[in-house]
């Protein structure tokens, strides 16, 4: 249970949004509430009204345990732009920190689907020659996605190398 | 064959070659409608005489609309009817370039050169089909002019073709083997003992007839295709980098240049162990897409070879670096909760035991497999950690390079020893990188 492991950079963490956090809570209940709901009403006219209740119960619980863990998930997204390379963490329960040097980005994705935009985020992420390279940045502002898509854009030319 | 201002010209029976199949087809088709009526057989005769002519048309188009020209350092193709397109291949990029000879080209003596170039889907170009001659030539022109050999093409003629020393060469004989001791193989085999006992206890032949010969049909398909694939594996040496010629019916020659391999990886099947054999693929930038051979690069280095022979081909793939002597530590004890069957195997080592800095990893318990990737290639770094892992106090750390059979990575160390290794690999692959060989190998003053 050390933290050593994922110690952050000198200069620590950049942290994302905490509208990410608002986006991924929306997304949980708008799947839990109405499934809740239900599958209490089947349980209300094929069982008996304290199968109902304990159905609305057990969903309480369940929506209670995936907030907490949206809530360590977007807290534990991370990123630190260096000299020379860029780094990502995230992850509670699967834990990964991706270094991807300048040198080695082909290219740079700034994306926001309808509901990022609700919540006003965006996600970048960063490709290399490799399909392993797993280097996305979810819940930034969108300035921020853009200032990062075009830092590390320049940051790219400036240190580009063959393969 | 030269047109004006250096444009050149696939060779004329292309577009034939390119609709062959379509044209037996076609003829299979006519032929099959003989048995009908009169009336029936003109139509469907008339018709396969329309498709003739309509694909014919289509490839005489489609060959006219093609050309390709050298234009300083990059290769310049164009291609397409309606659709144009003009592709400008830098070559200071290539990747790997390869001559490939299907059948029915082989015995007209044509020839298609594949090049590839990293980037995203379909970086490759191809031009089917050229006669051998010219194929050969023109993959020379590309070689020097990818090395920096020459900056233009100007009226130089082509160079030769750099001299090379063989370094392996698959017998039949053990390729044979090698295809009899294989997984599918055995898997074969399995079955249909398990159909002869079947067919005895119930007294039925002919269940052990259909058994077997559907399995034999099915795995046969596919062992016949690398055996056809593999037949004949040469692997050399020469200035313009590997040279790797196979083939039984296709034959294919690919030429990969210095400091295009991104990986190596050595595989030892369990049974092989018995006999100290090993197979030796690569990772190309290119070739990755599919996988183990179909149309693009094939990624088998070396199908099978004694470990000896497969050890000096490695020394050729990575002449600045003596692999083996890179000391590798064992992963930790505890590491047999999270892996029970191959933690005793698993170990991983970062050296420069002879100039060049790779990473080593090895894993697996019954088959091993040895994943050598030198540092100025890595892509990214990342550092992993599961719920189990965690409980444990371990982490993996995987080394990402371009697609292909390549897979570095340090499973289940101990967690700040994880971060350690994470940490150096990114400094010192930084270091490689600065000091690896430019994209234009022979570059003067680089």
């Amino acid at each position: 249970m050390t933290p050593d492991a994922f110690a952050p950079p000198q200069g620590g963490w950049t942290r994302v949004s905490s509208r990410l956090g608002a986006a991924r809570r929306f997304v949980s209940l708008a799947i839990a509430i109405p499934a809740t709901a239900a599958v209490a009403l089947a349980a209300a006219f094929l069982a008996s009204s304290v199968a109902a209740i304990a159905v609305v119960l057990l969903g309480a619980v369940a929506v209670a345990v995936a907030l907490v863990l949206v809530e360590r998930q977007w807290r534990a997204i991370g990123y630190a732009e260096r000299a020379e390379d860029l780094l990502v963490v995230r992850g509670v329960v699967f834990r990964q920190l991706v270094v991807v040097p300048y040198g080695r980005m082909q290219f740079v994705d700034v994306k926001a689907g309808p509901l990022d935009r609700r919540f006003g985020v965006a996600s970048v992420q960063l490709h290399t020659a490799s399909a392993a390279t797993d280097a996305s940045i979810p819940g930034l502002t969108p300035e921020e996605a853009a200032r990062l898509r075009d830092r590390l854009a320049a940051l790219g030319e400036a240190h580009a190398a063959g393969l | 064959m030269t047109l004006d201002e250096g444009w050149r010209r696939l060779h004329p029976i292309s577009p034939v070659i390119n609709s062959w199949q379509a044209l037996v087809a076609v003829l299979a088709l006519a032929v099959q409608q003989q048995g009908l009526g009169n009336n029936a057989f003109k139509v469907a005769g008339g018709l396969a005489v329309a498709v003739v002519v309509v694909t014919i048309s289509y490839g005489v188009l489609a060959w006219r609309a093609t050309r390709f020209r050298l234009l300083g350092p990059d290769l310049v193709l164009e291609s397409g009817i309606l659709f144009k397109r003009s592709r400008r291949v830098p070559l200071a990029r290539l990747q790997a370039v390869d001559i490939v000879r299907p059948l029915l080209a082989r015995a007209l003596g044509l020839a298609e050169l594949k090049l590839e170039v990293a980037g995203g889907r379909s970086s490759d170009a191809t031009l089917a089909y050229l006669s051998e001659p010219a194929a050969a030539s023109v993959r020379n022109e590309l070689l020097a002019l990818a090395a920096g050999l020459r900056d233009d093409v100007a009226d130089v003629p082509a160079p030769d073709e750099a001299e090379e020393t063989v370094v392996a060469t698959t017998p039949v004989g053990l390729l044979v083997l090698s295809t009899l001791l294989s997984g599918p193989m055995l898997v074969v085999l399995a079955l249909i003992a398990a159909a002869a006992v079947f067919a005895i206890a119930s007294g039925e032949p002919a269940v052990f007839f259909g058994i077997a010969g559907s399995v034999l049909f099915g795995v046969g398909t596919q062992i016949w295709n690398v055996f056809n694939e593999d037949f004949g594996t040469t692997v050399a040496a020469s200035a313009d980098g590997l040279r790797v010629r196979r083939g039984l019916l296709e034959t294919r020659a690919q030429t990969v240049p210095p400091g295009r391999v991104q990986g190596v990886v050595i595989r030892e099947p369990a049974i092989w162990r018995l006999f100290s054999w090993v197979r030796v693929e690569v990772t190309v930038a290119g070739y990755g897409r599919s996988f183990g051979g179909g149309s693009s690069g094939v990624t088998r280095l070396l199908p099978i070879a004694s470990r000896a022979v497969g050890y000096g081909v490695i020394a050729r793939v990575l002449p600045a670096v003596d692999w083996s002597a890179v000391e590798v530590a064992p992963a930790p004890r505890r590491a047999r909760w999270r892996a029970p069957i191959e933690a005793g195997r698993l170990a991983a080592g970062v050296g420069d035991e002879g100039g060049e800095r790779v990473v080593v990893t090895r894993r697996g318990r019954f088959g091993h497999r040895s994943d050598i990737v030198p540092l100025a290639r890595v892509q990214s770094v990342r550092l992993r950690q599961g719920p189990v892992q965690r409980a444990l106090g371990l982490a993996s750390v995987a080394v990402d390079v371009s697609p292909g059979p390549v897979r570095a990575v340090a499973l289940h160390r101990d967690e700040k020893e994880a971060r350690a290794l994470h940490d150096r690999l990114v400094t010192e692959a930084r270091a490689a990188r600065a000091a690896a060989l430019p994209d234009r190998w022979l570059l003067p003053g680089a």
